[in-house]
């Protein structure tokens, strides 16, 4: 599935449509203005620990607006982490679910109050609940694409992770898992390097010079791409996700990507400077060819900071569950 | 009649037939062996998988995910424990997501001592596996049994804990298998594989029939007045023999196998204790923090006043592993020497 190779970099980052340039950034800045306000709503006491994914939204937007949204095996399944807001409001996901499940009321859909923010979880369109054991989702993962496989059409099965994860075995099974002669999988597996685990640099942690190099033991095609530049992003995801869709083979895709507010709240949420903004160089760039203007941007950001500010109150009204359900849902009924 | 490893072939291939089971996996499950204790021989659906225990529990739970019925296996208890926090997250899947996943998927998988396995293959798992909520478990004593709570696992919304005693897999049955033939000769002809070249074996299965032991009911195999005695897995028919020797000698002790260990039936044991006052309770895993030290504090604090003995528990003892010695294994877990002097000092104790 090679694309014609573009000599000027600039060409081949050529802007997509119009349209879809606008809904990229539309989405980008909904989700900076969720995780900005789930950060405050921590920092006020609304909340009992934050993580999410400010710096990632060029990569998770992107990805979200590529998956195919439904329930069962001709649609795509996806194995989240926990940093991808950007996807989830991609795939149409109304921000004030996850201000409720940072405020644990009962109304949270992901979790009823159970789990912790950026823990999404929603069968109606395939998204696998968000674990805290890091990596799990990447021994899971190859479930559901077996069954995609066995199913055929073209759904595909999509699992993220960090870099500092990979060190866990659940990556290694991953990549045996999906890539075995006697049934390759059409799993398309991400890892968003942010360069971090918490506060361990991947310096002391990686011998492979590239994450996405470790694809080519396997036999598995593989790339390391910007993860902060959307256009890059979605071209690369959408190249991925065709080549998965119709050959029903793994890929193995590293993003690189900017993490905002450090780890989470557990490293205090508060913004690093010195990491690459990715809705700023896009909104730089969306300025100067004249997609958007500063005044536009601005307006969007104040509305949607608005919009958030308004759910967090609502939400903060909403009733905690009631005690007694922690007996409820243990099993699963025949009805 | 058919031994446990048959029952447990039979059964699913009665799923793989009749309840949709697609996969069956795990290291050494399929073609050409079959499964290191033969209980997934000839089975259509069963695969091998790589050797890699969070692989196969990991692939299971997204089988389940997507409405599949995995039947996964570990080849050895004593190699789950690699996997403890996937086990847990297929636990807490369904309460996590506050109703909305669930995960129909069953684990499988030998346990506990018997066949001289030494420190890595005589592990018992029923004190840890009843420690993760959201899971059924099971345990088998005999191949009906096996047959029937595996159909049942084959049914259930919920990850199920298929827990084989190993010692009970080449043990012969005293009950028929609904549709099994009358000659257990022509039973291993049809479906035990040849040994050498297999490529070109099939089996024959019988015609077998829908026959599901319920998960969470219990049984009484032997009825009694002075002492209970409860216990499941391998050393289940032990307290049969051990019930059976001391009526002989004039002591009346009634045996329930648990079978399901979770949900368990707590009304059949309690009601076996209101009538003889007297409870042990048997098992092989570790005596420290053992699932019997459960039972033993329900049985104290709901029926006190009714008992006449505290409540005991014959378990394995606390030490680090089972050694490859007869003498060793034999002094690590309870024999039926133990069982039968427990229960009759039990019967004999007095207020
Ligand atoms: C199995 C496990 N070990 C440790 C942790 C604690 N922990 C949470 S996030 C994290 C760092 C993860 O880094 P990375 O995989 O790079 O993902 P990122 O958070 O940077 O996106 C650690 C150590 C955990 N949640 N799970």
């Amino acid at each position: 599935m090679s694309r014609p190779r573009l000599i000027n970099r600039d060409e081949a980052s050529a802007p997509l449509e119009r349209e879809l340039l606008v809904r990229i950034h539309d989405l980008m800045v909904k989700t900076r203005a969720l995780e900005e306000r789930l950060i405050q709503m921590y920092k006020q006491g609304h909340g009992y620990f934050w993580i999410g994914g400010p710096g990632e939204e060029a990569f998770n937007v992107p990805l979200g607006l590529l998956m195919k949204r439904g329930q069962g095996l001709d649609y795509d399944y996806l194995h989240a982490h926990y940093r991808q807001s950007g996807t989830m409001l991609a795939l149409g996901e109304e921000p004030i679910g996850a201000l409720r499940q940072m405020k644990n009321t009962a109304t949270d859909p992901y979790s009823g109050g159970r789990n912790f923010a950026g823990h999404f979880s929603k069968r109606e369109w395939n998204i696998a609940p968000v674990s805290s054991p890091i990596e799990v989702q990447y021994s899971i993962a190859p479930g559901t694409a077996m069954a995609q496989k066995r199913h055929g059409g073209d759904g595909i099965t999509i699992v993220t992770g960090g870099d500092a994860g990979t060190a866990e075995g659940d990556f290694a099974t991953c990549l045996v898992w999906s890539s075995r002669p006697a049934n390759p999988l059409p799993i398309l597996i991400i890892v968003t390097n942010n360069k971090w685990g918490i506060s361990t640099s991947a310096d002391g942690q990686h011998g492979e010079t590239r994450i996405s190099d470790r694809g080519r033991a396997f036999n598995i095609r593989s790339k390391t791409i910007n993860g902060n530049d959307p256009i890059e992003s979605y071209r690369e995801l959408k190249e991925a996700m065709d080549y998965v869709r119709t050959e029903r083979k793994p890929f193995l895709m590293e993003a690189l990507v900017s993490r905002l507010y450090g780890h989470s709240s557990a490293s205090g949420a508060n913004f690093v400077a010195n990491e690459v903004d990715p809705i700023k160089e896009f909104e730089a760039k969306l300025e100067k060819d004249g997609v958007l203007t500063r005044q536009q941007m601005d307006e969007l950001r104040g509305r949607y900071t608005e919009e958030l500010a308004a759910a967090a109150r609502q939400v903060r009204d909403e009733p905690q569950p009631a005690p007694e359900t922690i007996w409820n849902h243990i099993y699963a009924e025949k009805k | 009649m058919a031994n446990m490893a048959q029952a447990v072939r039979m059964a699913l291939h009665y799923a793989e037939e009749n309840l949709g089971v697609m996969d069956i996996f795990g290291e050494d499950v399929g073609a050409p062996l079959g499964g290191v204790f033969t209980a997934t021989q000839g089975l259509k659906n069963a695969w091998n998988s790589p050797l890699d225990e969070r692989g196969i529990i990991g692939a299971a739970i997204g089988l389940a995910m997507a409405g599949q019925r995995p039947v996964a296996e570990i080849q050895f208890a004593d190699y789950i424990f690699n996997t403890i926090d996937l086990l847990k997250i297929a636990g807490n899947t369904h309460w996590s997501s506050n109703g909305d996943w669930n995960l129909p998927m069953v684990v499988k998988t030998p346990v506990g001592s018997g066949i001289r396995g030494s420190i890595y293959h005589s592990h018992s798992f029923d004190a840890t596996a009843t420690h993760i909520p959201g899971w059924k478990i099971v345990m088998p004593s005999n191949p009906l049994d096996a047959y029937g709570l595996m159909i049942s696992a084959c049914q259930e919304l919920n990850p199920v804990m298929f827990l084989e005693p190993k010692a009970l897999l080449r043990v012969k049955g005293e009950e028929r298998i609904p549709g099994e033939p009358e000659d257990e000769r022509q039973l291993s002809k049809m479906i035990d594989a040849p040994l050498g070249d297999r490529t070109a074996w099939k089996p024959q299965w019988p015609a077998l029939e829908p026959y599901a032991v319920p998960i969470g009911k219990g049984k009484v195999v032997r009825e009694g007045t002075q002492v209970t005695a409860v216990s499941y897995g391998r050393t289940l028919p032990m307290c049969a023999k051990a019930a059976d020797t001391l009526r002989e000698q004039g002591v009346s002790v009634e045996v329930i196998d648990l079978r399901t260990l979770w949900p368990y039936d707590w009304d059949l044991v309690k009601g076996s204790i209101e009538k003889t006052g007297r409870v042990l309770f048997v098992n092989e895993d570790t005596e420290v923090t053992n699932f019997g030290e459960h039972l033993v504090r329900r049985s104290v604090e709901e029926l006190f006043y009714k008992l006449l003995a505290p409540p005991r528990l014959l378990a394995g003892k606390f030490v680090p592993g089972i050694g490859l010695s007869d003498n060793l294994e034999m002094a690590s877990v309870p024999q039926l020497g133990d069982i039968t002097d427990a229960l009759r000092k039990l019967a004999s104790e007095e207020p």
